[in-house]
């Protein structure tokens, strides 16, 4: 199950019609995913729904970062953009349209998964596996841009870098050559699926500003999957927060600072901070369901203390509630209006 | 506990280094080596948590593996009060006993679970093997260690590649904790989860430790992570140890000037917006083929004098414990 397509469409370069000026400006809707459900085949044949009605748009230049408890479905939507989804699940509804000439041959849509098993191919050296991944007319100059995306993405020892078999990088060596992989194919959507979690800080820095720069200079469209809400605070510029397979809320990155969303609220409580000592972490009571025995009415409502009776009927309704921001909560929807 | 930690003794390592071989050409010739860990020495205590970081690549997962038995040592050694666990210049060879001892949660869970065993056989394979069912079922045995790390028993028949990629770290941390080590070596245990989870998990580290006195060397390089669960924390840089020290000094009143860029750098949520502003070391750090003489971060400090570019400094104590390997320790630039 090791070496996966990376980049779609890694295939040549060839100018798109829908942006005859070679690049969608900033803030254009490159990718749009509306009610979004995926899900697979249980025991008996009954579906069991993975990703329930998500909704979000990447923008030209713009990164939005989709965080949310483990298992919670994040990886999964982002593999249903790509048509990736993992052996025996599927789309079940919803809609996924990118603007044309975005997902065809060319500067597509690029990947960073999660796991470096499922990108790298052990069987050969990790430079070969970036320089395929280039367009063909990157490929005239391989080496100097070879260089030049070691370098981009932290690493001071290029040549033997190029040179290893993945197993003989570390961790966050590996991480940083996948990522190098997938920009080789100069997309027009990145989704990067914990793209920094095995570096550290300072080398963590150095990522965020170089995707922060390829946003700008590029108009590169970011699908952020992190966990890490420090770095999120710090690049994103809006923020999806999914629970249990559904979207819970969503604003700007300034709505951490004031969540409305119960779940939402825990996570940032949850929060182990440098200033804080020792003693037990401020976890969410509860676990998160198991697939296929999500509770009804409100994915959330067993773990939330504001929970009243109609959180337990009915799947809360998506509201909007001013200033870009919108949630799914019976008692906090509508932010007291 | 402290009936469980008595009579235990400590796990030294003594100026251990590893090297893996560089080579180049059709004839694949040695050509140098990666000095992945250079003259480490730590001692570990029964109970203790020691936090380890440092930038990426700098030599802690081959620590960690150099711990369990996976790396051999070109120079150094390892034991638990007499009994040498590792030697230098030998394969290493470990009682059944010994291996049971000391585990690793490792770094990419995907890579460290057979893709083709079910989650129930996953985590009681080791059980299994060390004859430590005690005629408990296999299955009930999975379910229970299961349920320590939050999955339930519906796991029990899924492989791993069913999975999220938090819940497969999981399932390896219920993996090793099933042979109730001493000695856990956990690579990024936290980093794959998101807060919530990461908060359980690290509570249930806490809670075997509180239960069973067993020791963690916590890999990691979430600062703030790693503050708050290790009694002694541990700077990498380079292969060498660049700070030791109780993890409240070592954050409170860093010395090293590299572990005072690492605190720099971290980030903080509602904290000022633009990766820029956060303060990045500069220049590149050195190669591992090829140190720099000298103090090996060198090249990057603000603090360098003439003394680093030639000699370098070695670990000492600057009291209570705190030692550092710099020679303007302390001093601001
Ligand atoms: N191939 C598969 N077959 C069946 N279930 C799967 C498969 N892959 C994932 N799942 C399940 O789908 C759910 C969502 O998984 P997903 O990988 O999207 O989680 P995630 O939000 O990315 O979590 P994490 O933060 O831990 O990576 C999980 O409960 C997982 O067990
Ligand atoms: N089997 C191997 N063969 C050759 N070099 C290796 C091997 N394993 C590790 N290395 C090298 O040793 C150095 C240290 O690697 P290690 O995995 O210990 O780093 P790390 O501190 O765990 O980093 P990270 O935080 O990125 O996981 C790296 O430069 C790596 O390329
Ligand atoms: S809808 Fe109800 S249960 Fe769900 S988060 Fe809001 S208050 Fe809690
Ligand atoms: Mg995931
Ligand atoms: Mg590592």
């Amino acid at each position: 199950m090791s070496a996966k397509v990376n980049t779609m469409g890694a295939a040549g370069a060839r100018p798109d019609a829908a942006f005859p000026s070679g690049a969608p400006r900033a803030g254009e809707t490159v990718l749009s995913v509306e009610g979004l459900c995926v899900g697979y085949r249980g025991e008996g044949g009954s579906r069991v729904p993975v990703v329930e009605d998500v909704s979000f748009e990447l923008r030209a230049g713009r990164m939005l970062a989709l965080v949310g408890e483990s298992g919670c479905g994040k990886s999964v939507t982002a593999a249903a953009l790509g048509g990736l989804l993992p052996r025996g699940m599927s789309v079940d509804g919803g809609k996924i349209a990118a603007a044309p000439g975005i997902l065809r041959a060319g500067r597509g849509l690029a990947y960073v998964f999660q796991d470096p098993g499922q990108c790298l191919d052990p069987v050969f050296r990790v430079g070969r596996q970036i320089v395929e991944a280039m367009p063909r007319a990157d490929r005239r100059r391989s080496r100097e841009r070879l260089a030049e995306l070691l370098e981009q993405v932290g690493f001071h020892e290029p040549e033997r870098v190029a040179r290893s078999y993945p197993h003989q990088l570390s961790g966050g060596m590996q991480q940083r050559a996948m990522l190098a992989m997938a920009l080789a194919g100069r997309p027009r959507i990145l989704v990067a699926d914990e793209p920094t979690t095995a570096l550290d800080v300072t080398v963590q820095a150095r990522l965020l500003r170089l995707l922060a720069d390829l946003q700008r200079k590029e108009n590169l469209a970011v699908l952020l999957i992190t966990h890490n809400l420090g770095v999120v605070a710090e690049v994103a510029d809006e923020v999806l927060v999914m629970y249990a397979g559904r979207a819970v809320e969503r604003g700007p990155v300034s709505m951490l600072a004031s969540p409305r969303h119960p779940y939402v609220e825990g996570l940032l409580r949850a929060l182990p901070r440098l200033e804080r000592g020792a003693g037990p972490l401020e976890g969410i009571p509860g676990q998160v369901p198991a697939l296929g025995r999500r509770p009804a009415g409100c994915p959330f409502h067993p773990r939330c203390a504001l929970a009243r009776a109609e959180c337990r009927e009915r799947v809360p309704e998506w509201r909007e509630a001013g200033d870009g921001r919108a949630l799914a909560c019976w008692v906090r929807g509508g932010g007291g209006r | 506990m402290v009936g469980e930690l008595q009579g235990r003794e400590k796990l030294v390592v003594e100026g251990v280094s590893v090297r893996f071989p560089v080579r180049r050409g059709v004839l694949a010739r040695v050509r140098g080596a990666v000095r992945a860990v250079e003259g480490v020495s730590l001692e570990w205590a029964p109970g203790e948590t020691i936090g380890l970081a440092g930038e990426s690549g700098c030599g802690k997962t081959t620590l960690g593996r150099a711990v369990v038995g996976l790396e051999r040592l070109a120079e150094g050694r390892m034991r638990i009060g007499e009994r040498v666990l590792s030697e230098a210049g030998r394969a290493v060879r470990r009682s059944k006993e010994e291996r049971r001892l000391i585990q690793m949660v490792f770094q990419d869970p995907l890579a460290a679970l057979n893709p083709r065993l079910p989650v129930c056989d996953l985590v009681t394979e080791g059980l299994a093997e060390h004859g430590l069912l005690r005629g408990e079922g296999r299955e009930d045995a999975a379910v229970r260690l299961l349920e320590e790390v939050g999955l339930g028993a519906e796991a029990l028949w899924k492989y791993p590649f069913e999975f999220s990629g938090g819940q497969r770290q999981r399932i390896c941390i219920a993996r090793a904790m099933a042979l109730r080590p001493d000695w856990v070596v956990c690579d990024e245990v936290a980093s794959a989860l998101d807060v919530s989870v990461q908060a359980q998990v690290i509570n249930l580290l806490q809670d075997l430790k509180a239960r069973h006195g067993v020791s963690y060397l916590m890999i990691g390089h979430d600062l703030s992570v790693l503050r708050h669960v290790s009694d002694r924390m541990a700077v990498m840089y380079l292969g060498r140890l660049a700070e030791v020290g109780p993890a409240g000094e070592v954050v409170e009143r860093p010395l090293h000037p590299y572990t005072r860029a690492l605190l720099a750098a971290v980030p903080v949520p509602g904290g000022v917006r633009g990766a820029g502003r956060r303060a990045v070391l500069r220049g590149e750090p050195p190669s591992a083929a090829n140190p720099p003489p000298g103090c090996p971060f060198h090249p990057r400090c603000p603090l360098a004098k003439e003394v680093c570019r030639r000699t370098m400094p070695e670990l000492e104590d600057a009291g209570g414990g705190h030692c550092v390997a710099c020679h303007c320790a302390g001093e601001v630039a």
